[in-house]
C-alpha cells in the first residue's frame, strides 16, 4: 500500500532506512543465514574444520529420542500453556466488559503481570510452590499431596505451565476486552429484543466477532509459549528435573551453547525459524482476509 | 446493554474478584516475603506483612556480601537494567520511525524490498538464531558492553510496522499544504509527522521498556562479567538449586525492587499504553 | 499582473487521458469557477496550477511566467483545500505562519501580517485555539486566513464549502465573494454546486470529461449554453429537452406529438429541414397571454406541486411521451389533467444538434 501524495527527493530516504537496514542485516540477517548454514556443517572433535554434511544434522536431530520427547513436550506445554491463559482472560474481559464503574482500576491491577518478565514469574511461583517454604505448598500438603517439583517431573511441568500462563493473561484480557468494547451495543440490543438470552447472545453473536482477535491472540500465545518461555524454563527447573521440563527453545540453547554443538543447534534453530515463519504467516494471512468485514 | 434485574451484577464482581486475587495473589506474597526474616518464613508464611521491610531492602540495595547471596550489588544491577530498557525503548522508536517515514513518504528503487527486510525479522527472534549471534557479536568485540546488550536488538520489525501504519492515515492534503507552504521532508517530519506521532511514541515506549528491562536469553548470552548483569539475570541467579538455601527475603526484596519500574511504567502510561498495544497488532 | 494562462493542457495517467487540451485566461484579479461533476477533471486542472500534479502536455503560466518545472513553493500560490488541511496540533496562529516561518519571515513581520489576516477573517480572538476547538466554518476561515497571509499572486479554491453545511454554505459563499474582491486577488475556484459558480465567478468553465464545455460570465453560460451538457448543468431545475423537426422553410416546428408551431423569423434561419434538440427552461415556459415573438407550447399537465412562491408543474408535450418541467408562479390555477398552452420568448429557446449536443445560432 501506498501513499498517494510523496516527496521527491531520491537520497534522503536511503539514508533514513540505512540504520535500520544496517542493524538488521547484521545482527538479523546475517545470523539467519549462518544458522541455516551452519546446519549444513559438523565440525570435527577438535573444533578445528567443519565439513558440509547436507541434512545429516536434521536426520540426527529429528531421529534424537530426546529432541522428538522435547518436541512433544514442547507441544503440550504451549497448547497448555494457550488454553490456560487464554480462557480465563476471556471470562475476565466477559465480566469486566459488563462492569460499569471501576474498570480502569480493574484493568490497572489486571494488567500488572504483563510488566514482569517471564523469568521473575517463574520465581515468583516457584517460591509459592516451593517444597519447603512455599504458601501453596503447604496448603497441599495439608491436602495430603506430595508436591515436589523437583523431584517429579509432572509437578515442574505443571510449576513452569501455571507461571507461564499467570503473565500471559494480561495480555490476552488486554485485547479480548478491547474486541468487547468494540462490538456495537446495538447488536446485542436488536438480538436481546429477538429473544435471545444471555449466553446465547454470547455463543451466537460475541464469540463469532471475536473470532479475529480469538485467532490472533492462539497464534501470539503460542509463539510466546514457544520462545519467550525460556526465562521461565531457565530460572525455574532448567529443564528438569531429567529433562522433564526440557522444552525446545531451551534445548536449542543448551545444545548450542552449553554443549557447543553448532551443527545441532543450528538445525533446531532452523526448524524453530520454520515455526515462526509457519505461525506467524498464518497470522498476517487471517488479519489480512479479517479486514474485509 | 443493562440488564432487567440487578441481582446479575454480583456474578461479574465475584469472578473479578477471583481474577484479581490470582493476579495478585504472587505479587503480595512477595511483598509480605520480602518484609520477614528468613526464619520467619520457613516457619510457615503468614499472610500479612511484617517489619522487616526497612532492613531487608537497604540489605537487598546495597549489602550483597553479608548474605549468603553472591551477587554483584543490586543497585548496579538496576542501573544495568536501566540503561538496556532506555536505550532500547529509545533506540528502537528512533531507527524505527525515520525508517517507517522513508517507506511511507517516499518512492524509491528497493522500496519494497527494503521494508520486508525489515518485516522478516518479525519471524527471527533471538531464540531462533542464538548462537550465531552471539558470535557475530563476539566478533566485533561487543561481549559485556552496553552497546551489545542493546544494539542487536534495536532493529526489530513492530515499531516500524506501527509507525507506518500511522503515518498511510496521516491525510494526502496535510502533506500538499505543507508544500505549498514550502516545507521540505524533513521540516515536515518534525513540524507534522514527529507531534502527531506522539500517541504512538508514548505507548510504544511503554511496551518497549519493558521488553528491555525484561530481556532474560539475551543478558544470559552476552554478559559474563557480573557488573554488566542486569536485575532479572541477576535475581534468577540468587536462587540457589538443590542444596543452597535461598536467602528467599533477599530475593524477594530484590524482586519487589526489579518489578517496580516497570510496573510503574505500565500504571502510569496505562492509557496510551493499552490503546498502542491494540493498535500495534492489528 | 497575476494572470493565469492555461495553454493546451493535457494529463494522462499512464495511458488514461484525463485532461483532454484546455486553453483558457484568467485577468488580473479575476474570479474563474471551474464547474463540472465528479470526475471531469476540474480538481486535476487546479492541481496541476498548484504544482502538485504534473503536466503532460501544455503550459501553464502564472503572472507571465511559465510555472510548469516549479514546486508549488516557489510559485508563489496558495490553496484552500476541501477538507481545510489544519495542521491539527498546530494553534490557529502557527496555522497560519507555518508557511511564513518556513520562508524565514522575521517574527515581527509574521505577528503582524498574522494579525492582519486574522482582523479581516474575524478570527482574532481564536489565534490560540487549535482546530479541533472551532466549527466547521472557522476551521474553513482558518483555512483561507493561511492562504491570505502568504500574500500570492493567486488563490486556488478546491471545493472549500462541500464539508458545510447548506446554511453555512450560503453564509460563506458570500463571504468568499467579497474578500476575493477586497483583496483583488486572482483566483481558480473548483466546484460541482452551480448555485456557487454562479454566485462567485467572473467566469465559469464549464468542464465535462476533461474537456472545457464552455467557458463565459455566468449569464452567458446561462443565457447561451453552447452545449446540451452546459445547459442541462446550469439551472434548477434544469433545462427542458425534446426532439423536434424543422420545416423547409424554417418558420415553424414538428414537436413530439405531432403539433406544429410557429417559430418566429430568426431563431431557426439556416436550420430548415433539420432534426434538432429543442431546449426551454421551465422558468421561461409562461402562461398566456402570449407576447409577439413568442412560441407556443401545449402541455399536458400530470402533477402539479404548490410550493407557495413557486408552482411546479409536471407534465408531458401535448399528446406525446415527451416529459416537460414548468416553473410557474405561486398564484397560478392548474390543476393535473388539464391542457396549457405555455409560451417561452424567442430568446429562450435553445436549438441543439442531436447528435452532437452543440448549440444551432441561426446562421
Amino acid at each position: 500500500m501506498r501513499r498517494r501524495v510523496i516527496f521527491e527527493h531520491k537520497l534522503l530516504p536511503y539514508l533514513l532506512l540505512a540504520p535500520q537496514l544496517a542493524i538488521t542485516a547484521v545482527f538479523f540477517l546475517y545470523p539467519a543465514a549462518m544458522a541455516m548454514w551452519m546446519s549444513l556443517l559438523r565440525e570435527d572433535m577438535f573444533g578445528l574444520s567443519s565439513e558440509f554434511v547436507w541434512f545429516e544434522n536434521y536426520e540426527i536431530v529429528l531421529s534424537d529420542p530426546n529432541y522428538v520427547a522435547a518436541l512433544q513436550r514442547t507441544a503440550v506445554f504451549s497448547v497448555s500453556v494457550a488454553l490456560l491463559a487464554l480462557l480465563p482472560a476471556l471470562l475476565l474481559a466477559v465480566m469486566v466488559d459488563k462492569m460499569i464503574k471501576g474498570v480502569t482500576a480493574m484493568r490497572t491491577i489486571l494488567i500488572i503481570p504483563y510488566a514482569i518478565a517471564p523469568a521473575i514469574a517463574g520465581v515468583l511461583w516457584l517460591f509459592m510452590f516451593n517444597p519447603s517454604v512455599g504458601t501453596v505448598s503447604g496448603v497441599m500438603r495439608s491436602l495430603g499431596i506430595p508436591w515436589n517439583p523437583t523431584l517429579n517431573g509432572t509437578h515442574a511441568m505443571i510449576l513452569v505451565i501455571l507461571a507461564s500462563a499467570w503473565k500471559q493473561i494480561s495480555y490476552n484480557f488486554l485485547f479480548f476486552l478491547a474486541g468487547l468494547q468494540a462490538i456495537p451495543k446495538s447488536l446485542l440490543e436488536a438480538a436481546a429484543i429477538d429473544g435471545a438470552g444471555s449466553t446465547r447472545r454470547f455463543w451466537t453473536i460475541v464469540f463469532p466477532l471475536l473470532s479475529p482477535i480469538t485467532f490472533f491472540l492462539v497464534t501470539v500465545n503460542i509463539v510466546y509459549a514457544f520462545f519467550d518461555t525460556f526465562g521461565v524454563i531457565h530460572a525455574v527447573t532448567q529443564g528438569g528435573p531429567a529433562r522433564a521440563t526440557e522444552v525446545l527453545v531451551y534445548k536449542a540453547w543448551y545444545d548450542g551453547i552449553i554443549a557447543t554443538d553448532f551443527g545441532r543447534s543450528a538445525a533446531q534453530s532452523v526448524i524453530l525459524m520454520v515455526v515462526v515463519i509457519g505461525l506467524t504467516a498464518i497470522q498476517f494471512r487471517y488479519i489480512d482476509r479479517k479486514v474485509t468485514y | 446493554m443493562q440488564t432487567m434485574n440487578d441481582r446479575t451484577q454480583w456474578v461479574p464482581i465475584l469472578i473479578i474478584t477471583l481474577g484479581v486475587a490470582i493476579t495478585a495473589f504472587p505479587l503480595w506474597i512477595t511483598f509480605v516475603a520480602s518484609t520477614l526474616t528468613n526464619r520467619m518464613i520457613a516457619q510457615g508464611m503468614p499472610v500479612l506483612p511484617g517489619d522487616q521491610m526497612i532492613p531487608n531492602y537497604m540489605q537487598a540495595l546495597f549489602d550483597s556480601a553479608t548474605t549468603r547471596i553472591v551477587s554483584p550489588p543490586v543497585w548496579s544491577m538496576m542501573w544495568n537494567s536501566f540503561i538496556m530498557a532506555m536505550v532500547i525503548a529509545v533506540g528502537k522508536i528512533a531507527i524505527s520511525i525515520i525508517s517507517a517515514y522513508a517507506v511511507v513518504f517516499f518512492s524509491f528503487p528497493g522500496r519494497m524490498l527494503f521494508f520486508w527486510m525489515i518485516f522478516i525479522t518479525l519471524m527471527l527472534p533471538v531464540e531462533v538464531r542464538i548462537v550465531p549471534t552471539y558470535q557475530v557479536v563476539a566478533d566485533l568485540g561487543m561481549l559485556n558492553t552496553y552497546a551489545g546488550l542493546t544494539i542487536p536488538l534495536i532493529a526489530s520489525a513492530t515499531a516500524t510496522l506501527l509507525f507506518r501504519q500511522f503515518f498511510l492515515t496521516i491525510p494526502d492534503e496535510l502533506v500538499e499544504a505543507a508544500k505549498i507552504d514550502g516545507a521540505g521532508p524533513i521540516r515536515f517530519f518534525r513540524d507534522v509527522v514527529l507531534p502527531l506521532s506522539a500517541t504512538n511514541i508514548a505507548a510504544l515506549f511503554v511496551i518497549l521498556f519493558i521488553y528491555g528491562w525484561n530481556q532474560y536469553l539475551w543478558p544470559l548470552l552476552i554478559t559474563t562479567t557480573a557488573s554488566m548483569s542486569t536485575i532479572v539475570i541477576g535475581i534468577t541467579q540468587m536462587i540457589g538449586s538443590g542444596d543452597a538455601m535461598t536467602d528467599w527475603n533477599t530475593v524477594m526484596a530484590t524482586t519487589v525492587l526489579a518489578i517496580l519500574p516497570p510496573m510503574l511504567v505500565v500504571i502510569v502510561m496505562q492509557r496510551w499504553f493499552v490503546k498502542g498495544l491494540v493498535d500495534t497488532e492489528k | 499582473m497575476a494572470t493565469i494562462h492555461i495553454r493546451d493542457v493535457r494529463k494522462s495517467y499512464g495511458t488514461t487521458e484525463v485532461i483532454k487540451g484546455i486553453d483558457c485566461a484568467v485577468g488580473d484579479g479575476d474570479l474563474l469557477v471551474m464547474l463540472g461533476p465528479s470526475g471531469c477533471g476540474k480538481s486535476t486542472l487546479l492541481r496541476m496550477v498548484a504544482g502538485l500534479e504534473r503536466i503532460s502536455e501544455g503550459e501553464i503560466a502564472i503572472g507571465g511566467r511559465v510555472v510548469n518545472k516549479l514546486e508549488p513553493k516557489d510559485r508563489n500560490i496558495a490553496m484552500v483545500f476541501q477538507n481545510y488541511a489544519l495542521y491539527p496540533h498546530m494553534s490557529v496562529f502557527d496555522n497560519m505562519a507555518y508557511g511564513l516561518k518556513i520562508r524565514g519571515m522575521p517574527r515581527a513581520e509574521i505577528q503582524r501580517a498574522v494579525q492582519e489576516a486574522a482582523a479581516i477573517l474575524e478570527l482574532t480572538p481564536f489565534l490560540d485555539r487549535k482546530p479541533r476547538q472551532l466549527s466547521g466554518g472557522q476551521r474553513q476561515r482558518v483555512a483561507m486566513g493561511r492562504a491570505i497571509v502568504r500574500d500570492p499572486q493567486v488563490f486556488l479554491f478546491d471545493e472549500p464549502l462541500s464539508n458545510l453545511d447548506a446554511k453555512l454554505r450560503n453564509q460563506m459563499r458570500v463571504e468568499i465573494r467579497k474578500l476575493q474582491r477586497r483583496l483583488g486577488v486572482t483566483s481558480l475556484y473548483v466546484t460541482h454546486d452551480q448555485v456557487e459558480a454562479m454566485t462567485l465567478a467572473d467566469r465559469i468553465m464549464v468542464m465535462h470529461s476533461g474537456v472545457a464545455e464552455q467557458v463565459g460570465t455566468p449569464l452567458e453560460i446561462y443565457a447561451r449554453p453552447a452545449t446540451t451538457f452546459v445547459a442541462g448543468f446550469i439551472g434548477a431545475p434544469p433545462m427542458n429537452f425534446m426532439p423536434a423537426e424543422i420545416a423547409p422553410d424554417a418558420l415553424s416546428a414538428r414537436l413530439p406529438g405531432g403539433l406544429t408551431t410557429p417559430l418566429p423569423q430568426g431563431l431557426a434561419r439556416g436550420h430548415g429541414g433539420r432534426k434538432v434538440t429543442l431546449g426551454v427552461r421551465p422558468e421561461h415556459l409562461h402562461l398566456g397571454p402570449p407576447q409577439p415573438g413568442d412560441v407556443a407550447l401545449p402541455l399536458d399537465i400530470d402533477l402539479v406541486e404548490a410550493l407557495g412562491a413557486d408552482t411546479v408543474v409536471h407534465g408531458r408535450v401535448a399528446d406525446s411521451d415527451a416529459e416537460l418541467l414548468a416553473r410557474l408562479p405561486g398564484s397560478a390555477q392548474v390543476a393535473a389533467g388539464q391542457r396549457l398552452t405555455l409560451y417561452p420568448h424567442a430568446a429562450e429557446l435553445h436549438l441543439f444538434d442531436p447528435a452532437t449536443g452543440r448549440r444551432l445560432d441561426p446562421v
